[in-house]
């Protein structure tokens, strides 16, 4: 547990052996501060960090033996390549033939054979950052930590870089955390996702976990698109105008957030195959996905996304009426009436209504 | 694409800015004028210094650097520089440490402070040690009593230079470091060095130049500096007289010739100074350039 410093407070998790985890939220989040406090260059006023089950609270940045990457990769620019990456091993001591070997592997290892002798400035981006991971990996630490390592570098290299990230952890298998405010980055790239906003933790969980089971709506909102809808409960089902939950053993006057994934709501053509009548008011090319936003006859605006083919196949063009299902749906949120918000909690809302994916 | 969007700035700019620029005719007259003046008032007396010390021929140019007051006042001089340069690069280096790389209560004032001695007066300056070292001055009594000397003696010379040369480092290391930022920094302790291994290693190679320029400047007014000296050294020759004091008195003595001879020594000082400056400018802004070109490659791939 993380203590109350700045930005962060009461945050909790365990990052196991040889995970790829990535701590995910808005600018601002407290991440990277949780990132400087596992590595000590920031000091938490209370709560412990262990690293491998030992407490590292009272050990200084020396010597708790992690790697950190910094967000503009701080190589030394008055040092070559080589003697950047050398320089760990060099304070540590190292024989000088142990750290020639170990600096031409690592090299031999991220693709940098040949680029020895060159200054940080003669290099592009992509080898800066390569680099820096190369030096932080140097003296092997026990934990590799990784500030928005992909914010510096344009769109197109960084998804080579990504792809190249998870590469690197499968063939070395080093305990890696890396910050990041890209959710696509984070499901694309991590096995865990700690997710963050304004230094409280919301979720842990894997990418599909937090994308197909929010624990919230900031959650939901955060990871990817979702209609977010407010019901309330009378005999047994939750409505938003002409749409209807199931929502048994739950009391009337009950009021439940509902939200649920563009890909949720089915569409057809046929009018009499789904319950409820919509119009398709706009259509957003997102390269080979659509985005769409259907007008529901109470007026209530519903976004969907289907691919170019299958918006073909239906047929469909703005103004068309539709009939439409919604598939699967989460409770974000519950309050009864009775008991007002600062109750809200004694309710459990149950986790999933509705079927799975 | 960010390319291009610069690019079309940049080339904005520059048609605004031959909107605006001034005939030729303004441009030439402002370089002109400007050519005079440094030529009257600087180059010209400049000249003068060695075409007076040199007049009456080497031999006795060079037997006018020989007179023993002359070596001696040249010895005190570099005695002082000598004592006051590194002490006043150490306060230097670490007054810019602080006040760049860390956030505190009163950093404002510890800056104005920095400046100081370049808006009070050296006359002052000198005074103020008197007030405090002198026979009449608060530990005036004490000092004797133990058989210290600090006013009219060394101490009070390198003192009264101390202040007034001390703000040259700090000045130009600050904004140096502040561009380097803390991060180059947390990356060697990352690495397991200790603060004195990260500063050797890391800080000082990233702010050298900056550093050599306030040092050279430290040093040239070191030795060059008249007014808080005259106060505190006594002017008592060949013991208390520095450089500039002893090219007063040489020129109150009538003896032109040698008055010339030394203050050419303190010129061709001056003059050293403004070519290692220039250099390590050039080096800076080489450097700067690089950097500022890497920023925009990385930008533009």
């Amino acid at each position: 547990m993380f203590g109350d410093v700045a930005a962060v407070k009461n945050v909790s998790f365990t990052v196991n052996d040889g995970e790829l985890m990535a701590l995910l939220g808005p600018s601002g989040g407290g991440k990277t501060t949780v990132l400087r406090m596992i590595a000590g260059l920031e000091v938490p006023t209370s709560g412990d960090i262990l690293i491998r089950g030992q407490r590292v609270n009272d050990l200084s940045v020396q010597k708790r033996n992690i790697g950190f990457v910094f967000q503009n990769y701080a190589l030394f620019k008055n040092m070559t390549v080589f003697k950047n990456i050398a320089f760990g091993l060099k304070i540590k001591k190292w024989k000088k033939a142990d750290i020639e070997a170990r600096v031409f592997e690592l090299l031999k290892l991220f693709g940098l054979d040949g680029l020895e002798k060159r200054y940080p400035h003669q290099l592009s981006g992509g080898q800066r950052q390569r680099v820096a991971i190369a030096r932080a990996l140097a003296s092997k630490p026990s934990v590799l930590l990784l500030d928005e390592p992909f914010g510096a570098v344009d769109a197109k290299i960084r998804q080579e870089l990504r792809e190249w990230l998870v590469k690197l952890h499968h063939d070395l298998n080093v305990t890696t955390i890396f910050v990041t405010h890209d959710q696509e980055e984070a499901l694309e790239v991590s096995n865990r996702i700690v997710i963050f906003s304004e230094g409280d933790l919301e979720q842990i969980g894997t990418p599909r976990e937090v994308y197909e089971q929010p624990a919230n709506e900031f959650v939901a909102r955060f990871i990817g698109v979702m209609n977010v809808l407010d019901a309330e409960v009378q005999g047994g089902v939750a409505r938003v105008n002409e749409l209807q939950f199931p929502a048994h053993d739950v009391a009337d006057g009950t009021k439940l957030r509902i939200g649920f994934r563009p890909y949720a709501v089915q569409i057809s053509t046929d009018l009499s195959l789904y319950p409820y009548r919509a119009t398709l008011r706009h259509t957003f090319f997102l390269g080979i996905m659509l985005r769409l936003e259907f007008e529901l006859e109470s007026g209530l605006i519903l976004r969907s996304r289907m691919t170019k083919e299958e918006y073909a196949q239906l047929g469909l063009e703005e103004g068309r009426e539709v009939s439409l299902q919604i598939r699967n749906y989460r409770v974000l949120a519950a309050e009864t009436a009775a008991l007002g918000p600062e109750k809200e909690l004694s309710y459990q809302p149950p986790p999933t209504i509705g079927e799975n994916i | 694409m960010a390319g291009y969007v610069s690019k079309n700035i940049r080339d904005a700019t520059s048609k605004s800015q031959r909107g605006t620029e001034e005939s030729p005719l303004v441009k030439w007259t402002l370089v002109a004028l400007s050519g005079t003046f440094l030529a009257v008032f600087l180059l010209i007396p400049l000249a003068n210094v060695f075409v007076q010390a040199l007049e009456k021929g080497w031999d006795l140019y060079v037997s006018a650097l020989k007179e023993p007051d002359t070596v001696s006042a040249i010895k005190l001089t570099v005695i002082v520089a000598a004592i006051t340069v590194p002490l006043n690069t150490l306060f230097g280096v670490c007054a810019a440490w602080a006040v760049a790389k860390f956030e505190f209560r009163g950093k404002s004032l510890l800056i104005t402070l920095i400046d100081l001695p370049f808006s009070v007066s050296p006359v002052v300056a000198g005074l103020i040690y008197v007030v405090m070292f002198g026979l009449q001055g608060y530990f005036g009594r004490w000092l004797d009593d133990h058989d210290i000397k600090i006013i009219f003696a060394v101490p009070g010379i390198v003192l009264a230079t101390i202040f007034v040369t001390f703000p040259f480092v700090a000045r130009e290391l600050i904004p140096v470091m502040q561009a380097t930022g803390r991060e180059q920094e947390e990356a060697a302790l990352t690495l397991g060095a200790g603060g004195l291994k990260t500063f050797w290693y890391v800080t000082l190679p990233s702010v050298k130049w900056g550093l050599l320029y306030g040092v050279i400047l430290c040093n040239a007014r070191a030795m060059g500096e008249f007014g808080a000296v005259s106060v505190v050294s006594g002017h008592i020759a060949g013991v208390t007289n520095t450089m500039p004091l002893h090219v007063e008195k040489l020129y109150n003595e009538y003896q032109g010739q040698a008055a010339f001879a030394v203050a050419s020594l303190l010129a061709l000082l001056a003059l050293v100074t403004l070519g290692v400056k220039t250099l390590l400018e050039w080096k800076q802004s080489r450097e700067f350039a690089r950097a500022q070109q890497n920023v925009e490659s990385m930008m533009n791939k």
